[in-house]
Formats: C-alpha cells, structure tokens, sequence
C-alpha cells in the first residue's frame, strides 16, 4: 500500500461524517447537539438527583414521621431531623425540621431504599443551582417537601405503585378496625 | 519540597528534572511524573501519587456494607458499574449469598457495556494525547452517549450508577431497555468499522505508536501488570476466562493478543475486545432468562443495611474490569462494618513498569505510554 | 482453580523444613517473618504451583498485631490464589520485602507503609505513597486519632496570624487551653454508630 493511503482513508471518513452530520437524521449520524435550555432531553423515570419529601393533599400531612432512618442510614450523613412535639412535649410523629445539605449528597438514593414509610424518594430536577456555596445549598423542610401530584408527574410508575401499595394498606387497616363486637378491655 | 530518588545523578550539566503535572491535561487528572531528561530523552521517571487521595478505606470501614457501594462508584468512575461487581462479587464470596440467574445475566450485560464505553473513551483520549485532537474522541463520544443513555434509563445515573447489591441488582431491565441494548449492539461494527478506517492503518498514528513503550511479557508479569496492557505484550490471561465468575464461564468469546507489547499493540486489543465484549452481549441478550433479580434471602437488607452481617472470616474477590484485575479483600468481624477493607487497584498497580516503558524514549512519547496504561486517578490515589 | 491449603503446606514442608507454617482459614501463615522471601520464592519457582503472579499486597490491624497478606496466583498455569500472611508485633513492625521476587510488590508495600507503618525491609524506594512526607501516624491503623479540623492548634493559629488572618479570641483560648494541658486536637469518634 503506497504510503499516505491510511491518512487519505481516514480524511474520508471525516467528509463522510461532516456530511452525513448535516445530511441524516438524530440517531443515524446526523448532529444531536440540543439546544438547552430551549429543547430538552428526554428525562428517564428512573433518574435520581436529589431527595424530596413527598405530601398528600395539603403540606402539613406529610408522609414523613421523623424516624430518622434516612438520617442513619446515609453514607455522607447530609440529612438532618428533628422531631416536632406538641404542647405537652410529647413527641408528634412529625419532622419539626428537616435539612438536607444537597452541597453533601451524592445522589446515591439509599434514602429512598430505606425508607419504610414512602416518604422521601429522588427528584429528577437537576437545575439546582445557589448563590452560595455552604448555606444556599442547605435545603430545609419547605424547600423538599412536595406534593404527591409532582411526584405522579416526575416518576409515574413508582408512583403509582407506591399508591396503590398505600391504599391496599389503608383498607387492610379500615378492615382491622372494622369488628364492631371486639371485646372489650376490662 | 520532597526529594525524588532517581536512580541516576542529576548533576551534569545536561540533565534536567522537570515536573509533568499534578496540573497538565495529559496526565488524565491529578497525576504527577517527576521526569529526568537529557535533551528530549527521558533518563529517569518517578511516579507521584496522592494529588486525590481520599482514604477510601478507612472511609468504607466506617460504614455499613451496603452504603460502600455508591463509594466504590467513584474509584473509577469511568466505569462504575464493574467496580460495582468487584465489592459485590467479595462480599457476596464473604456472606455466601447465591445471586438469581436474571441477575447475573443483567450483571454481564452491564459489565460488558461499561467496558465497552471505557475502551472507546481510551482510545479517544489516547488518541488526544497524540494529537489527533478531539475528532476521534467526539466520534467515540457519541457511540458513548447511547449507552450511557442506558445506563441512565435502567440504573438511575448515567456515571455514579451505584446498582449491584448483594445478592442481585437494583433494577430489572425492561423488554424496552432489552430492544435499545440490541439496536446499539446492531450498529456498533459499522462504528467500529468507521473508527477503524480513521485509525488503524493511519501512517501518522503508527508512526507514533509502534515501538513506542514496549514492554516484555515476562517483565510484564513480575511487575504484576493485568488488563488489556498484559494481554497487549502477549500475555493470555483474562480473569473472566481463568475464573469464570459470576457466568462468565458460559459464554463463548475470545481473548485477543498483542504480539510486540508497544503502545500500538495497546490501541488494538482494545478494539479487538469490544468486538469480544459485542459478541458477548449478543449471546447474554439471546439468553436471558425470566425471573427474580434479588435474591430472597438479601432482600430483607436492603431495608435495614445495618442488619446486613456477613459472617467471621475474609474474602478476595476479583473481576476483569477494563483496566485491570480489580480485586476487592474484605474481612469481616460479624459487625455491620467491615473490619477490614482494601482494593486492589489496577491503574494503581499498572503504573509499576511506567518507568521502564519511558526509559530512552522522548519526552511526547512518555504521554503517549501514560494514555495506553489509562489510569483513572480516583481509582490510582483512592 | 483453587489449590487446597493443605497440598502447599505439605510440599512447603517436605521442601523447606525449616520453615515454619500454619494453616488460617484458607491462608497460610507464616510465622517468622524472615522466611517470607524464601516461601515465595519457592512458590514462584515450583513447577507444581509456578505461582509468578503478585496480585495483592496488604496490611491489616488487628489491635494486638499488624498482619500483612500476600494473594499468589499463577499466569503460567492459570490457578490461584494461595494467600500468604505473616504477623508481625506492632512495636517492631519489619517484615522484609518481596520487591526482589516480584516487582509488583514495589507500589503496594509502600501503600501498607503508609497507610499502617509495616516497614519492609530492603525495599529499593520505601517512601510514603499517598501521605506528604511529613504527615505523622498512619491512618488506617485502629488506633490512628483523626485530627479535629474544626479545633485550631497553636501551630496553625500562629502560621494564619503570620499570613496576616484575623483568629477569633476564644479560638485562640482554646488553643492555649490545648497546649497547656499537652494535648492535640483530636476528633471525637463516637464508640458505636448512634441509635
């Protein structure tokens, strides 16, 4: 082979691909630059950035009841919780502050494996962007919890999983309960 | 400023010590090369570790065994999911788990996908060390973007994929999932092809490629070099063949040899092993079993890591990642913590015979031979 | 492929009389540490194991001593591993090096000299491999004590003063508090994970 073929050979290759870059379609060799932010990718249902607490109906019933097993179980320790009491000082099944330091989390979504009350599970939103570097990245129980709705929205299928796990639950409690004739304690 | 102890005197006139990096483009992260020259003929080089050293073992002692596995994502994080099945593999050997035979074919399928990005991400960085700057690495890219869209759509990340867990995986793979991994495979030997024809006979890439960083077999087994650099000086020894973990053992696949040992030689094992890591993945995606992905006796950990203790005693678990052997030593005291925790990093360890390769060669050649180790600095300074 | 315990001890044995093994788990130990070089040697030259292949090399602390743990496999004939292991009291922590026998020894015995201070001797080059030279202790042993880096020492409190940093007044009286009483400031670690 005379010398300087391997070079013509490959120079074609890259007249072949600027062509067909213009010339073909997305996912048949032609440009898929997107332009964000105006066009957008695709999001995956399972594509997990930072955690959120999810809400039913109105943000005061929060799914949440400050078990803290997130907080135990994460590997970078970025979850703080307290419990909320009421008047008496008895503790109310509620987290009274909750912080997650998204500086910290790297996104590894054990949170969400752990957690025995469907409460806390991974966002998709990815533009989270602070002015500061240590306390704009501390987000507080405000800024996570969110409603049940966006989660259907973000994640449809675990969600509605997760729904219908809930309601199976519920009704096997309404049932539990039902006996009207239980005896009562002496 | 400590001193490096060169074998060689450094006081004539002629001899120059200079420093690649920790800050260089070309040393693929914080990698510094304490470099002796004459001229442009390097005498002498010295490897310096620790510009991302993060205690990545004691950090793991510290934890349970569970919430190890998003850290060992981030030893070699171009390829996160074999370093995955390297910690699953040890502590699975350490708590005797079985894993279900979906599972295992899911492990193997994502195994060999990460190899084949990782390859393809070498050559094109290689390739950028070279001079050939960013054509052939924006053509590898974009092969790279399908799968890691993959990984993504299964896994949940398209780098950090943090999925093997003890005893199975963390997600099913759907018939979806399935057909795009098959359309991927399907047009992946026209890339090859394509890639080929730009590289392989090119005049300039083995005018700078061949003879360039040889290194003997033998010198290459003493020094305990493993992956596609051993199998590049000729060496056949590829850990899935000589194991036959997880499944490997039932799969009918080759393991492609080098002859000289050069940087070349290098370059094409590794084109040679996607061709390999293809025709496994048509036979895992023909194969595929229906079934569980976790086994029943682990699932009740992923809830309660902590309750998750392997009993007395101690493992070496090993695999073939892309770079290297990466073997993963876990002893266990019965706690949820492992007692101890070492991995055996193969960037690190392939960094042994550097000096040799470089020894006489010009200093734009001591990249190169760097490029064709491919080292990931999260995995050399843990 | 696995080779049994029992088939290395036994042609060990017969072959090195002198030394003395011990069968752990599925490891053998070797309980003077001088012989180390001549087992592996042996290993490595035996054609019944042809064992050239080094593939881990490292330490481990188990409180009362330091252990240092060899995993052999073979190249030539494909089998392995035979793991290796040799304990040394922590007050004198020498074992010599197997840089001699195999060179993949070189990085990873300078990672255990690090990381838990076995000095292996005759090492060509035994320097620190991720530490800066002048870092004290060696952090992966169990007694190692992690610097508090919320507490300032004096030491620092002096090199931010002469680099013209403002250190406020009760930071300074702790320090003083620390050096008085011939303490570092170390972290606290708790005892057991909480809850």
């Amino acid at each position: 082979m005379t010398f300087g073929w391997g070079v013509f050979k490959g120079m074609m290759v890259t007249l072949k691909n600027f062509v067909t870059s213009y010339a073909c379609k997305r996912d048949n060799g032609g440009i898929f630059t997107v332009q964000y932010p105006e066009e957008r990718e695709k999001e995956f249902e399972n594509f997990r950035n930072f955690p959120f607490l999810v809400y039913d109906g109105t943000p005061d019933k929060v799914r949440c009841v400050a078990c803290g097993i997130c907080e135990r179980e994460c590997p970078t320790k970025c979850i703080h919780i307290e419990m909320e009491t009421d008047a008496a000082g008895k503790p109310a099944r509620k987290p009274a502050v909750f912080d997650i330091d998204y500086g910290l989390c790297m996104n590894c979504g054990l949170c969400e494996e752990v957690c025995p009350f469907d409460s806390i599970f991974m966002d998709c939103a990815f533009e989270v962007a602070a002015a500061e570097r240590l306390d704009g990245l501390v987000f507080h129980k405000k800024a996570l919890l969110k409603s049940n709705e966006y989660f259907r929205k973000v994640r449809p299928a675990l969600a509605s999983a997760i729904d219908q796990k809930r309601k199976a639950a519920e009704e096997k409690k309404k049932a539990q309960a039902q006996p009207p004739e239980a005896p009562k304690p002496q | 400023m400590e001193t490096i102890p060169f074998s060689k005197n450094t006081d004539t006139a002629e001899m120059l010590e200079i420093n690649f990096g920790p800050q260089h483009p070309s040393t693929h992260g914080v990698f510094r090369m304490a470099v002796q020259l004459e001229g442009e003929k390097i005498c002498g080089l010295k490897p310096v570790f620790g510009y991302l050293h993060r205690n990545h073992e004691q950090i793991a002692e510290n934890l349970p065994y569970a919430a190890v596995m998003p850290y060992t994502d981030r030893l070699d994080y171009v390829n996160a999911l074999t370093n995955n099945f390297g910690y699953a593999l040890a502590v699975e050997k350490l708590a005797g788990l079985e894993v279900p035979e979906r599972a295992e074919y899911i492990r193997v399928i994502m195994a060999e996908l990460a190899r084949i990005v990782n390859h393809i991400a070498v050559i094109g960085f290689m390739l950028n060390d070279l001079g050939a700057f960013f054509t052939p690495l924006l053509y590898a890219f974009r092969e790279r973007e399908r799968i890691l869209d993959i990984f993504e759509g299964v896994t949940g990340s398209r780098l950090m994929n943090n999925f093997f867990r003890f005893g199975g995986v963390k997600h099913d793979l759907t018939e979806a999932d399935l057909a795009e991994i098959k359309k991927i495979i399907a047009r992946f030997p026209a890339f090859l092809k394509e890639f080929e024809d730009l590289l392989t006979k090119n005049e300039i890439l083995c005018m700078r490629c061949q003879n360039v960083g040889i290194l003997s077999a033998g010198d290459a087994i003493n020094a305990g070099i493993t992956g596609p650099v051993l199998r590049a000086s000729g060496v056949n020894y590829d850990i899935r063949k000589v194991d036959g973990y997880s499944i490997y053992n039932r799969f009918d696949f080759q393991v492609p040899l080098g002859k000289k040992g050069d940087v070349y030689d290098r370059y094409y094992v590794r084109i040679l092993e996607i061709r390999q890591s293809l025709k496994i993945l048509e036979q895992a995606l023909a194969k595929i079993p229906q079934g569980e992905i976790m086994n029943k006796k682990a699932l009740p950990y992923l809830k309660m890591p902590r309750n998750f203790k392997p009993p007395v005693g101690e493992a070496y678990g090993r695999i073939e990642s892309p770079k290297g052997e990466l073997g993963f030593y876990v002893v266990s005291d019965g706690t949820p913590q492992p007692w101890r925790y070492h991995v055996r990093a193969p960037s690190l360890i392939n960094l042994t015979a550097l000096e040799e390769m470089c020894l006489g060669q010009k200093v734009a050649d001591a990249i190169v031979i760097l490029g064709s180790i491919d080292i990931v600095l999260g995995e050399t300074d843990r | 492929m696995d080779i049994p315990v029992s088939e290395v001890k036994k042609e060990l044995e017969a072959r090195l009389p002198d030394v003395k093994l011990r069968a752990v788990g599925n490891s053998l130990l070797v309980e003077n540490p001088d012989d180390l070089p001549r087992v592996a040697l042996f290993l490595k030259e035996n054609p019944k194991f042809l064992l050239d292949y080094l593939s881990s090399v490292t330490g481990a602390d188990y409180l009362s001593y330091l252990e240092s743990v060899y995993h052999l496999y073979s190249m030539a004939k494909k089998h392995g591993p035979v793991a290796l292991r040799v304990r040394v009291p922590k007050n004198k922590a020498r074992i010599p090096s197997l840089v001699t026998v195999y060179r993949s020894a070189e990085l990873q015995e300078r990672e255990a000299y690090d990381t838990f201070g076995i000095i292996y001797e005759e090492h060509p080059d035994l320097r620190r491999l991720f530490m800066w030279e002048d870092f004290e202790g060696h952090p992966l042993r169990k007694d190692y004590a992690q610097e508090d880096s919320e507490t300032l020492e004096a030491a620092d409190i002096a090199w931010l003063e002469a680099r013209g940093v403002e250190v406020p007044p009760e930071m300074k009286e702790k320090a003083k508090a620390l050096e008085a009483a011939g303490q570092r400031a170390v972290a606290q670690k708790p005892e057991k994970p909480r809850n």
